[in-house]
């Protein structure tokens, strides 16, 4: 299988190879798109100096001087704390539901669907990114929340012992595992798209190399398609991942926070999210240093965000060797 | 040459309006207690406790309907950064669900961390004194969602054990004692609190710590206390009310005015009291001013303690905060306007329509009046 994958794997643009006298359309398109890769770099440093300047003096507060937000914390640490935990947990539950669900709609739309129906649910899929995040919190709240609370108190009555399930049930399921599924919801558009496109790259001599070895659709699907696909599915992962820790309003709506770091799923107190904490305090925050205070907090989530697609970066460039894809 | 005779004109046209203007600015100073002064302009900004904006909404729509060369902007950004902004003289009023403390008012520089050299209260003259006035008086309900109770009588200490964790069930001995002869289910008591910093809270944990210290050890704070991590925790008054809606065995302090249908009665004296507009403004004249504070600084000590029936303890007082005497007259004789429309029957009545406030009563309104006529 590597040696085809080699052999096959040609599709890159070779950069360079025309020489020739260089035209003004040319020089201006060049420049206009390095001036375009410069301004990105540009805003980056801008929004990073902004959260320094603005958010280190929130960081070495002292509580008394912003009484709304650290008002009851020892220290910045052990505001930003439970807050970044949640941010991270409610993001990486989110993912365990997105993920695999991601990788069977796109599987479904790129190698088992009909072709009509296959591009009706691309549409389809496409247009549940277009719905703003206020839209599903509001679902969130009224309909999905409410929905599911029979079936957490399920849970926690037959798999109570298991420690994500103890305590006590929440009454309006306003619970981390309610704003993880709901943020599944918005992150699955993302993830779908790209795993979906990447399926449809699979060489097609692969996959008819691996039927034609003996193998079932499913069984070249393990061996052709995932293969090749795994560094796509994890950057689509880390898209989303990078929505979910963003997604601000949803959570807002949907959470009950009690500011606690806790792993039990199904209890009203809930770690709250730095978006979400953020949006919710921001209204009231107008004075002394509460704002740099919840900016700094902000900070923190820049760095997670950026750890987190490092890592992914990582990964990806771990696998590069086996995967095929490059 | 046609030009230039249109724009001697039209230069004329505005000399002339500018004097009209001034004069009539100089009037609107000048006729003290006049209530319904004919001209007057200009424009007020406030900014304080979102509790009261409902109401800032109503009165200010009223007032500038009535004097339409005034504007007024009202920034609902809590009673905090009210306090500040006003000490930091970026506003004329402020609104806030507390009184400045009388050691704020002593050294508002280190208080309010205004910049060295600073004038504090930078809208009022020098050595003006700050005017506090009760003017949106709130009675706060305790909402409750058990299925087939419709009625619930609850007293402090039960109050305090229910939201302090101390009390689980709803047929707890406790609250059984209390309201013979109902139904109360074997079902899991959820209290919602506030998840966000809040007037209703500060005032809920007061009523909690006066009424029951010894089943409420906390502070009261804007602040849920973050020691009980049990409970739900709601951002906004909107968001107790729609969980007081949903979830059985909910139950949950918030305005009156957003109240659900079913709301405890709590015990004064040896009787219980549903929550009423009359009860807040009683309970609210028959505090005691708190001692220590100049003749127009009306801060109400309010005592949650009464054992007098036609009382409801449960109330917030937001206040409107200004100076005796402003820096500019002109906008002193606008403030003193604006005030005395917001404490005038019809005004307290609008409020009450508009945002379920209870009208201040007749004693409290001579006392708001005379502090409003030492505003200039």
């Amino acid at each position: 299988m590597m040696i085809l994958m080699d052999d096959t794997a040609t599709g890159g643009r070779s950069a360079g190879s025309f020489q020739g006298k260089p035209r003004p359309g040319d020089r201006v398109f060049a420049g206009t798109a390095l001036g375009a890769g410069i301004l990105i770099l540009v805003i980056l440093a801008a929004v990073t100096a902004f959260l320094l300047i603005q958010g280190v003096p929130g960081m070495l507060a002292d509580p008394a001087d912003a009484p709304t937000t650290l008002g009851q914390s020892a220290s910045f640490w052990h505001y930003v704390g439970p807050l970044a935990f949640g941010t991270v947990w409610a993001s990486l539950l989110a993912l365990l539901f997105a993920v695999p669900l991601s990788i069977g709609i796109a599987l479904f739309i790129s190698h088992y669907a009909p072709r009509k129906l296959a591009a009706l649910l691309g549409y389809v899929i496409d247009l549940l990114a277009a719905v703003p995040s206020v839209v599903y919190g509001l679902w969130g709240i009224t309909v999905f929340a409410p929905a599911v609370v029979p079936i957490y108190t399920w849970l926690n009555a037959h798999l109570g012992w298991i420690p994500l399930f103890a305590g006590t049930v929440s009454v309006t399921g306003r619970t981390i595992l309610t704003a993880a599924m709901v943020l599944a919801v918005m992150v699955l558009p993302i993830i779908t798209a790209i795993c979906r496109e990447v399926f449809l790259q699979t060489p097609r001599l692969h996959e008819e190399a691996a039927l034609a070895l003996g193998a079932t659709r499913w069984e070249m699907i393990r061996m052709a398609v995932l293969p090749f696909a795994r560094p796509g599915i994890i950057s689509g992962a880390m898209l989303g991942l990078g929505r979910a820790l963003g997604e601000t309003m949803a959570v807002a709506m949907v959470l009950s926070a009690s500011g606690i770091v806790t792993f039990q799923l199904l209890t009203a107190a809930n770690p709250s999210t730095i978006p979400a904490n953020i949006a919710l305090k921001f209204g009231e925050a107008g004075y002394g240093l509460n704002v740099n205070v919840l900016i700094g907090t902000g900070l923190v989530l820049f760095v997670v965000t950026f750890a987190v697609n490092a890592l992914a970066r990582w990964i990806v460039n771990r696998r590069k060797d086996f995967s095929g894809a490059n | 040459m046609k030009l230039t005779t249109t724009g001697t004109a039209l230069a004329l046209v505005t000399a002339s309006a500018l004097a009209l203007s001034a004069c009539a600015a100089n009037e609107a100073g000048a006729p003290a207690g006049g209530g319904t002064a004919t001209a007057l302009s200009g424009s007020l900004a406030g900014s304080g406790a979102s509790s009261q904006g409902k109401a800032q909404e109503a009165w200010i729509a009223t007032f500038t309907a009535a004097h339409p060369g005034v504007t007024i902007a009202y920034d609902g950004g809590g009673s905090g950064a009210g306090r500040t902004a006003f000490a930091q003289g970026g506003v004329e009023y402020a609104g806030s669900d507390r009184a400045i403390k009388t050691s704020e008012l002593d050294d508002p520089t280190g208080a309010f961390k205004l910049a060295a050299g600073t004038q504090p209260f930078g809208k009022c003259a020098a050595g003006s004194a700050v005017v506090q006035l009760p003017l949106y008086i709130s009675p706060i309900a305790v909402g409750f969602n058990i299925p087939g109770v419709e009625k619930l009588n609850l007293d402090a200490s039960t109050l305090a054990k229910v939201f302090s964790g101390a009390i689980t069930s709803w047929n707890d001995p406790a609250i059984a004692a209390l309201n013979p002869g109902a139904a109360l289910p074997a079902l899991a008591i959820t209290p919602v609190h506030r998840s966000t910093n809040s007037g209703t809270t500060e005032n809920f944990t007061d009523y909690l710590a006066q009424v029951a210290p010894a089943d409420w050890t906390f502070k009261p704070s804007g602040d849920w206390p973050s020691e009980l991590t049990g409970g739900e925790g709601a951002a906004e008054t909107g968001d107790v009310a729609s969980i007081l809606s949903t979830g059985a065995g909910t139950i949950g302090y918030l305005d009156a005015s957003r109240a659900p249908g079913s709301t405890a009665s709590l015990k004064v004296g040896d009787q219980f009291v549903a929550y009423s507009p009359e009860g807040a403004a009683a309970v609210v004249a028959g505090s005691p001013l708190e001692s220590g504070r100049s003749g127009v600084d009306l801060a109400v000590r309010l005592d949650r303690t009464t054992t007098d029936p036609t009382h409801y303890p449960l109330v917030l007082i937001s206040y409107l905060i200004g100076c005796e005497t402003y820096a500019d007259p002109a906008k002193g004789a606008l403030v003193k306007s604006y005030f005395s429309s917001m404490a005038s029957p019809e005004g307290q009545e609008l409020a009450a329509k508009q945002a379920g406030s209870a009208p201040i009563s007749e004693d409290l309104r001579a006392k708001v009046t005379a502090a409003i006529n030492a505003i200039s």
